[in-house]
């Protein structure tokens, strides 16, 4: 009797040992963080973030350097090579592989096992390799069609749920002098978004998964579909015209001026089209339509990370601080309206009032049964994502010369996977 | 213990003239040599791997080489180099023009020797920043023009067939005022006695320009040459700024292509990088032998002449 409760005693204060607060009187010197997150939002959060913790761990002191985001990008493999810091941040799925693969990144399957990170259980699939876990997520947002709910009013058009409503959609607003879809594909990936979206509606998730492992040719009738889909609303006049020159930033004036109605996009858009003068009243989302029928819908969803340099010094504050990091009331507050203005990963934390955050959350938790994908350049190997992303930039622009371009990536993949 | 030292006295003594150079060049050489021959070797060795930068490193011989033969993309971007070397040539002349127009005495030259002067001072990526407004499809000046003149508008950086065109344009901006200044100096040590002299056996115009003042800027034509063929085998700044190697890798040069393959995002091939630095090595090999040549035939025929 006496030792049964004896252990059950202990293994009390094990739990509460690693719910958090216990730590604060055994976690001492530096916890070093290189974080991406240089955009200013996502800055004062992280930088809040930081702070909070070195609060909470009077024996700590969290060292925080932030790095340009794009330029983290090439960085990150010096700084995980040379001196790691102990906590990096990253993105999931396939852009973790060259990491992993090369033994810079931490095995922390062991911490996700003793319930770390309770409620993040469904998005252990995106940071799993090899069957171990690398890191933890803390943000993702929702894709899909950003629109000028204002226009469609005026056009007395409604949300589309299919293709053929897309279409007539469509070509009312080419009628009607503008373009249905702003989009900026100078940086290639833009493309990517719209290939993610048609594959998985009109050959479904699974297909799009295994043409993303290299397991389906890229001359494929399946996939010749998903372009000629892709073709109609490129024939119709459904892009703004240039798209080639322009970043994705600068393709936002032309759906703020109303010269195109919509864009394909990530959730981060919207930040940037209420600064550029639309109301809530004037903007809307919509699901990205169905166009085989019967699939259950795939989703773009990525999901940015934290991971453990392997040769992370202090891995216990490293180790809280994920923790920290990944729990409901943190989540539910770096990711709300305040702070990123994203969908919190913790299943237990609490979505911020917005409109579009909301939408996103329903839909990503109700009417996303295909799958959740993490994006063109996330889920292929990096090098037939830079091939492919230009190939479909070309085939925006010519999309006459899409056997070429098949035959390219056909050849691409051979020789990748 | 005198005598040693005696002897490493006079040692010094006797071989001064030679230990001396040695000595002054030798921080040079320790620096050239770490810096750039032992990189230059390295290249080749990791061009015969693959290697991502970061794990280990597989032996592949001549397999990146290989693909290089089969690769369209380091084709496109093997033209393009040869367009830019062959285009940005016309800074040469276009700079002495400029220069033979400029060396006049009027009211207020020098101010505009150095407003022709001045897209030299200014970086490259604001050149290309300025061009790529100019050339914008909708807002830009030079469709503004065109529209004004009753012509078509016109995407010169989104057409795959006209944006390198496009991007040599604008690095001919300030290689032509490079050139130019080298002509003024130039134009400055043209012998007055020899123009007289000719002029008294009735040269004018363009039989002055190629028989007594051409012959003249010899060295100036020299230099101009060689910082052009360099200026136009280094081009990245530019082609970074103004279209990123798009659209669709169109505009791609051999210096950018090898960033791409080795330190872009998508890239870290380390081994097929370099097999394309070792490829852009061996072409500006040509030019630099070609320079070294040149400058080693001078100097003896001005020591012998």
């Amino acid at each position: 009797m006496r030792s049964i409760f004896k252990t059950g005693a202990s293994a009390l204060a094990v739990t509460t040992m690693l719910a958090g607060t216990a730590f604060a009187q055994e976690l001492s010197g530096v916890l070093r963080i290189s974080s991406d997150m240089s955009n200013p939002g996502p800055r004062a959060v992280m930088e809040q973030l930081a702070a909070e913790f070195d609060e909470l761990h009077p024996n700590l002191t969290v060292d925080l350097t932030i790095v340009d985001r794009e330029a983290w990008k090439t960085q990150i493999r010096n700084a995980l090579s040379a001196d790691p810091p102990d906590v990096v941040n990253w993105y999931a799925a396939n852009r973790m592989a060259p990491f992993v693969n090369a033994g810079l990144f931490m095995d922390i399957t062991e911490w996700w096992d003793a319930g770390d990170f309770a409620g993040l259980e469904s998005v252990r699939g995106a940071l799993t390799q090899d069957d171990r876990v690398w890191g933890i997520p803390y943000t993702y947002y929702q894709w899909g069609v950003y629109y000028r709910e204002d226009i469609f009013n005026e056009l007395g058009l409604s949300e589309p749920a299919t293709w053929e409503e897309e279409l007539a959609n469509c070509q009312v607003i080419v009628d009607s002098g503008r373009a249905c879809y702003t989009i900026g594909t100078r940086f290639l990936w833009t493309a990517g978004g719209w290939f993610d979206y048609l594959n998985m509606r009109t050959n479904g998730f699974d297909f799009h998964m295994a043409l993303a492992r290299g397991e389906v040719p890229w001359t494929d009738d399946r996939v010749r579909a998903t372009f000629a889909n892709w073709r109609q609303l490129i024939d119709m006049g459904g892009f703004i015209a240039d798209h080639q020159n322009y970043s994705w930033q600068e393709a936002l004036p032309f759906m703020i001026n109303g010269e195109a109605t919509a864009y394909l996009m990530g959730n981060f858009a919207v930040d940037q089209l209420r600064n550029g003068g639309l109301t809530d009243e004037q903007l809307d989302f919509y699901q990205f339509p169905i166009i085989t029928e019967g699939l259950p819908q795939g989703e773009d969803a990525p999901t940015d990370t934290f991971h453990v340099a392997a040769g992370a010094q202090n891995v216990e504050a490293a180790r809280a601080f994920l923790q920290y990091v990944a729990s409901a009331e943190v989540q539910t507050r770096i990711n709300g309206p305040e702070g990123l203005g994203q969908l919190p990963v913790n299943a237990n934390a609490s979505v911020a009032d917005d409109e579009f955050i909301q939408q996103g959350f329903a839909m990503l938790s109700q009417n996303a049964q295909g799958g959740i994908a993490q994006f063109f350049d996330r889920d292929w190997p990096a090098e037939m994502a830079s091939i492919g992303m230009e190939g479909l930039q070309e085939f925006m622009v010519f999309p006459d010369n899409l056997d070429d371009i098949l035959d390219r990536l056909e050849a691409a993949r051979q020789r990748v996977y | 213990m005198t005598d040693t030292s005696r002897d490493t006295a006079t040692w010094m003594q006797r071989n001064r003239m030679t230990v001396t150079p040695i000595l002054f060049l030798l921080p040079g050489l320790l620096f050239f040599t770490v810096y750039v021959i032992i990189p230059i070797f390295q290249s080749f060795q990791i061009s015969l791997y693959d290697w991502d930068g970061l794990g280990a490193a597989t032996y592949v011989g001549l397999e990146n080489y290989r693909e290089l033969g089969t690769d369209r993309n380091f084709e496109i971007s093997l033209w393009n180099n040869v367009r830019w070397l062959a285009l940005y040539l016309l800074a040469i002349p276009m700079g002495l023009f400029i220069a033979l127009f400029l060396n006049q005495t009027v009211v207020g030259i020098r101010l505009y020797k150095s407003l022709f002067f001045f897209p030299f001072v200014l970086s490259q990526v604001v050149v290309g920043l300025v061009f790529s407004w100019f050339y914008l499809p909708r807002e830009g000046l030079l469709n503004a023009v065109l529209q004004f003149f009753g012509l078509g508008t016109v995407n010169i950086l989104g057409d795959p067939d006209l944006a390198t065109y496009g991007i040599i344009a604008a690095g001919l901006w300030p290689q032509t005022a490079y050139c130019m200044i080298l002509y003024l100096t130039g134009l400055n040590a043209v012998d007055p006695e020899q123009v007289e002299a000719g002029r008294l056996d009735g040269a004018k115009g363009w039989k002055m320009l190629w028989y007594v003042i051409l012959p003249q800027l010899k060295p100036a034509t020299f230099i101009a040459f060689v910082v052009t063929i360099i200026g136009a085998l280094r081009s990245f700044d530019l082609i970074s700024v103004m279209t990123n190697g798009g659209p669709f890798g169109s505009t791609r040069v051999l210096s950018f292509y090898m960033f791409e393959q080795a330190l872009g995002e998508y890239g870290f091939r380390m081994g097929y990088g370099s097999a394309i630095a070792v490829v852009l090595f061996l072409i500006m090999l040509v030019f630099i032998g070609y320079f070294l040549w040149q400058m080693w035939r001078d100097e003896r025929a001005a020591r012998h002449g």
